[in-house]
């Protein structure tokens, strides 16, 4: 069935100059040049919107807006709704998206202010004063122990060190470009942070950033191997993902090419996709042992990351891997990223990561076993008020992913499934993974953490607080606007006023 | 209606005072009374309190619990609790002095308790533990009954009022210790209850605290995950328990544990060596929700001796003296030179770093 495309394509022709950059830059085929009327045309059925093309317009004669022509609006049956049906009953398909969920879901973040310091307790200026933001992921002993001579025993369980709270989080090569991994790795180095390989293996350009990288084991095992496990600083094990609770991961076989195919271990062209459970793990014993089997095979040097989707039961299912042998919990909201996922788990699947996290830190708590582990966040962290928020409502650090991507370039059209991505993130074509230059992505990526880390300081500061330490879990430090009691009840957090 | 202590947060602004022998001469409340005079502007008439080391000492075996009752009923339901868990050898009111400043007096009582050992074979804990229990369990309702001093040979005398008049209240010119400290405090907002007045106590363990802590929820979180319950939401509560969490139950010395709640800075870590580097970072490693923030100067007394510790940034102001066997610390140097007209040797500790003083072993 044929549709009014959703974009329209706006060309002032009294200022395009023919200079074809647009036709050029455009993997999706949108634009052309008809010689015969020396003017460039378009084909706005085939436009993402990913504005590829109005950024480069030399001469600003490009803009791509909605189309206004839409099927009788309908509150209950959005022209969304109706078209998916269509393409449905043309298909049989499954619908597949990108990206984070898009729907207007409450954004809790948003709904949560910061506290200042005001005359009984003097703001700290991070201009003037040491503002520190370094973070120890790991779990922490019980009791301190002591040497014979009456010294502390300082042997701890391996810990990841991270100079402020927030770390790139997982995206396979495979789903991203060999660019896009050089640059997040380049810029986890430069900071002192880590970066994530995902599912896809670690190519063997990357073994040098190893110091700064997470290596991930997820369902499909693609790329495991074991200097693979022993590259990198710790070990993550994939049980599940906030845009997709339930499923494994899918790299379609357009983007399984060249090394990625090699890297991940798999023939070339061939549809990568990860089984939905880990076929080892049917319960909680058996994560345990994969937990320990990977700390065996590399000596307990590594600290080990289990990674969960956030899912109704998420403080019983953390209580659970908390006493697994794991040191590190990752918690991933359902507004998370993804390269490709079906639309209606994404949309429809698993609860907000704020909940979630205030849910875990509360249980883990009330069970004593906080200590046990340390809990990253994930799942849409969109800013340092983000951070700060999701620190004082229990997080040690933050993974972001999406806010990394956009940092490279990514505009957010949610076509990464198409592999075409004209920012040379989500694609494997050469031509295309060419236009993002890692050295400028790299620098882009510390820029925009260097930026945060400037506002975490800012808003410590405010609250005349001087370590991330003293932030973590201080829930005092915030208020809830316009939310109902009960989830003022699971945030753990008073209203405004109160 | 306004909130008791305890149904919200109160933050409030303080004046500290307190002063040893290092050779244990046991000295009556007089001194430490006058101190808190040139201080008084740094309260505001809602809460002064003291606390003396070495006053019992002819029942120095058994741990003197200092209780409030709001009424007689409170008295007969605690009594009834006490007497499952402790013998009591002794059981009388604290003496007062009726003077118009200080009113609405609770029950006041001093109850010399000594654990039953059955009850400690039964728990498989210490003594020390049972008491730091039983106490938890009586101040979880602090409406009924409240144990605001629970050590040995040692006790704590508070109220609603300015220091001074407490200080006079209590007749304390009649006790005689080797160590005092004291508070006069300036809450932001209470109807003022006299539980809420410091020191704080937790078995010999007595905290004065001047300051407005921003790591609270941070570290009430993180201490109640170890039995203690923060009932009063003040600094000086989580504070105490703080100290007995880190020194009594993880068994670090006083200097670690300045290292942990006053931590070094990670720059100025770096630039120690390498045996000092490990032991402050596997410190701020292991107790990273223990590091307090926001300006404090607290004074920590224990059974021989005290220690006083400034915020890392220094936020508030605290000095400390020295004469002969004496040492003085205060809020202002005023509040010393009350205490010590001729004295000389004053400093001002920097922030962070603690500043420990015993009394000689064998001395009381």
């Amino acid at each position: 069935m044929n549709f009014y495309p959703e974009f329209e394509v706006v060309r002032n022709d009294s200022r395009c100059i023919r200079c074809r950059v647009c036709e050029r830059q455009c993997a999706n085929e949108v634009h052309w040049f008809d010689e015969d009327g020396k003017v460039m045309l378009s084909d706005e059925s085939k436009c993402v919107n990913c504005q590829r093309c109005v950024t480069l317009c030399p001469t600003r004669a490009l803009k791509i807006v909605k189309s206004d022509c839409r099927l009788r609006e309908n509150a209950n049956y959005s022209d969304q709704t109706i078209k998916e049906i269509y393409r449905q009953a043309e298909t049989g398909g499954v619908l597949l998206s990108s990206m984070g969920n898009p729907n207007p879901l409450p954004v809790y973040w948003d709904k949560i202010l910061i506290n200042a310091s005001q005359v009984t307790n003097p703001p700290i200026d991070p201009l003037r004063e040491p503002m520190e933001t370094r973070v120890f992921l790991g779990k922490k002993p019980d009791h301190i122990t002591r040497n014979a001579d009456g010294s502390l025993d300082t042997k701890l369980a391996p810990q990841l060190s991270l100079s402020m709270p927030v770390m790139f989080s997982a995206m396979s090569y495979g789903s991203i470009s060999y660019n896009a991994h050089a640059s997040l790795a380049r810029a986890a180095t430069a900071l002192g942070i880590y970066y994530n390989t995902g599912e896809g293996g670690l190519h063997e350009d990357f073994y040098q950033y190893g110091k700064n990288t997470i290596v991930q084991v997820a369902s499909g095992r693609f790329g495991v191997h074991k200097d693979y496990l022993e590259a990198g600083a710790a070990i993550e094990i994939k049980m599940g993902q906030g845009a997709k609770p339930g499923i494994g991961g899918h790299l379609p076989g357009t983007k399984a090419v060249g090394d990625v195919s090699k890297t991940r271990m798999i023939p070339e062209g061939s549809d990568a996709i990860s089984p939905a459970p880990h076929h080892d793990i049917y319960s909680i014993e058996d994560l345990r042992q994969l937990v320990y089997s990977l700390k065996e095979a590399t000596e307990y040097r590594l600290p080990v990351i289990v990674k969960v989707a956030a899912v109704h039961n998420i403080a019983a299912i953390a209580s659970g891997i908390a006493r697994s042998g794991a040191d590190i919990i990752a918690i991933d909201g359902f507004r998370g990223g993804t390269g490709a996922a079906p639309t209606r788990i994404r949309d429809n699947v698993g609860i907000p990561i704020e909940l979630a996290l205030a849910a875990v830190d509360k249980r883990l708590r009330d069970e004593g076993i906080r200590n046990n582990v340390s809990i990253i966040c994930g799942g849409s962290v969109r800013s340092a008020a983000d951070v700060v928020k999701a620190i004082a409502l229990g997080a040690d650090a933050c993974y972001i992913a999406t806010a990394a991507c956009l940092a490279m370039g990514c505009h957010l059209c949610r076509s990464c499934h198409t592999g075409k991505c004209n920012w040379g993130i989500a694609t494997q074509r050469p031509d295309l993974v060419k236009r993002l230059n890692p050295d400028i992505g790299s620098q882009r990526l510390i820029n925009l953490m260097d930026a945060w880390r400037h506002e975490i300081k800012e808003l410590m500061g405010g609250m005349g607080i001087n370590s991330i330490e003293a932030l973590r879990g201080n829930r005092l430090m915030l208020r809830g606007v316009g939310l109902t009691e009960k989830e003022l009840e699971i945030l753990g957090i008073s209203h405004a006023g109160e | 209606m306004i909130p008791l202590e305890g149904q919200v947060r109160i933050p409030s602004g303080c004046a500290v005072s307190a002063m040893i022998s290092r050779d244990g001469r046991r000295m009556n409340g007089e001194s430490i009374i006058k101190s808190m005079v040139p201080m008084h502007d740094r309260s505001n008439g809602l809460g002064g309190g003291f606390a003396a080391y070495g006053i019992y000492p002819e029942y120095k075996e058994f741990y003197a619990l200092h209780i409030f009752f709001n009424n007689k009923s409170a008295q007969a339901e605690c009594m009834t609790l006490l007497k499952e868990y402790f013998e009591i050898v002794q059981d009388e009111h604290i003496k007062v002095r009726k003077i118009p400043q200080i009113t609405d007096e609770p029950i006041i009582r001093r109850v010399f308790v000594s654990p039953m050992q059955s009850v400690l074979r039964h728990l498989q804990i210490d003594e020390k533990e049972l008491v730091v229990r039983v106490v938890n369990q009586i101040n979880a309702d602090p409406t009924g009954s409240y144990v605001f001093s629970c050590g040995k040979n040692m006790g704590a005398f508070k109220a609603v009022g300015f220091p001074e008049d407490v200080g006079r209240y209590y007749r304390l010119e009649e006790y005689e210790a080797y160590s005092w400290t004291a508070h006069g405090r300036y809450p932001t907002n209470t109807p003022g209850w006299w539980g809420g007045a410091h020191p704080f106590c937790m078995l010999d363990y007595s905290i004065v605290h001047n300051g407005e802590i921003s790591s609270y929820d941070a570290n009430r979180r993180f201490i109640e995950m170890y039995g203690y319950k923060c009932t009063l939401q003040t600094d000086t509560e989580v504070i105490t328990y703080i100290a007995d969490y880190l020194l009594r139950r993880q068994g670090l010395t006083l200097d670690e544990m300045a290292a942990v709640i006053a931590a070094p800075f990670w720059s100025t870590i770096e630039g120690k060596p390498e045996a000092d580097k490990e032991k402050y970072t596997y410190l701020r490693t292991v107790f990273p929700s223990l590091l307090v923030t926001g300006p404090f100067s607290i004074i920590l007394g224990f059974d021989g001796g005290l220690m006083a510790l400034n915020d890392r940034l220094k936020l508030r102001s605290m000095v400390v003296g020295e004469q002969d066997d004496m040492v003085y610390i205060a809020s202002e140097e005023a509040a010393i030179r009350v205490m010590a007209p001729d004295i000389r040797n004053i400093w001002s500790p920097a922030g962070g770093e603690p500043v420990i003083v015993r009394v000689k072993e064998g001395a009381f």
